[in-house]
């Protein structure tokens, strides 16, 4: 189990728009993890290269800043063993690559645009992440 | 000045990411385990942020151009292709596996191996794909 957080949850996903916000009003950028992991995995260090960079040491330096305001660390809980990580990690590099976005990219920039193709991304990828839970937990699983 | 900038905006995206649980993988699998212990939690978080951006990229749009960019770069791409159906139903079934999307890894990257074995998984998937869609394209200007 884990505590439904509504309010919470809501205020993390306003502060996350207001990131996405600014990256597009000052940078002019989508705030697509995927495209912006996949953009730094280059040989050119160009000032393309520079920004994303930047932009993901912001993403890790992160939990400092609830560190000071909280006074402790933020805690995250694993429950999936190594080899579905890894499996697991290779096929959301694959997928997003091909489909050109995530969570971020397609299910917030694109649907905030009303993007098509990132409407039907967003419903694809949420039906079989649920598909596949309930076949890990429900079928196979449990 | 640049540089700076986006790391501020990345701080401020992590930390969003940190409050809202999506960095959480215990979380993110309860939001997709809705015949077992559901946590509807995440669909707020969709909530907070479509909210938000969505009037602030009008505002933004509203400028003309960004303050420190010639123009906004918006993906152009419009058709419905198998690249981005099958892509988004990997994607999902590869983020139920792991419970962490490439945003909400990236954030939590220092808070143990699990992340860490699971952002190298995501790396050489990107790398990956992008080396078959090369050749898929070599394949095609061949054939041309």
């Amino acid at each position: 189990m884990t505590e439904f957080t509504p309010l919470l949850s809501f205020a993390g996903g306003m502060v996350i728009g207001l990131a996405t916000v600014a990256l597009m009003a000052v940078h002019g950028r989508i705030a697509g993890i995927n495209g912006i992991l996949s953009g730094f995995l280059t040989t050119q260090f160009n000032q393309d290269w520079a920004w994303r960079a930047a932009f993901l040491g912001g993403m890790i330096a992160s939990p400092l800043v609830l560190l000071v305001l909280s006074g402790q660390m933020p805690e995250i809980s694993v429950p999936s063993p190594a080899p579905l990580l890894l499996i697991g990690g290779f096929l959301t590099g694959i997928g997003t690559t091909y489909a050109s976005g995530c969570t971020s990219g397609h299910g917030v920039c694109g649907i905030s645009r009303l993007s098509a193709r990132s409407i039907v991304a967003t419903l694809t990828f949420m039906t079989t992440a649920i598909a596949t839970v309930f076949l890990t937990r429900h079928v196979f699983g449990g | 000045m640049k540089p700076l900038l986006a790391f501020a905006f990345g701080l401020v995206f992590g930390c969003g990411i940190l409050i809202s649980g999506m960095g959480n993988p215990a979380k993110v699998l309860n939001f997709f385990d809705i015949a077992g212990t559901w946590d509807p939690s995440l669909a707020f978080v969709m909530g907070g942020a479509l909210l938000v951006t969505a009037i602030g990229y009008r505002l933004a749009f509203r400028m003309g151009r960004p303050l420190l960019a010639s123009s906004f770069s918006l993906p152009t791409k419009q058709d419905l292709d198998i690249r981005l159906i099958g892509g988004s139903a990997v994607f999902g079934i590869g983020w139920a596996l792991t419970g962490f999307c490439p945003g909400g890894l990236v954030p939590v990257l220092g808070l143990g191996t699990a992340p860490l074995m699971t952002g190298a998984a995501i790396l050489a998937g990107i790398l990956a794909a992008r080396w078959m869609i090369q050749l898929s394209y070599r394949k095609t200007a061949a054939e041309a």
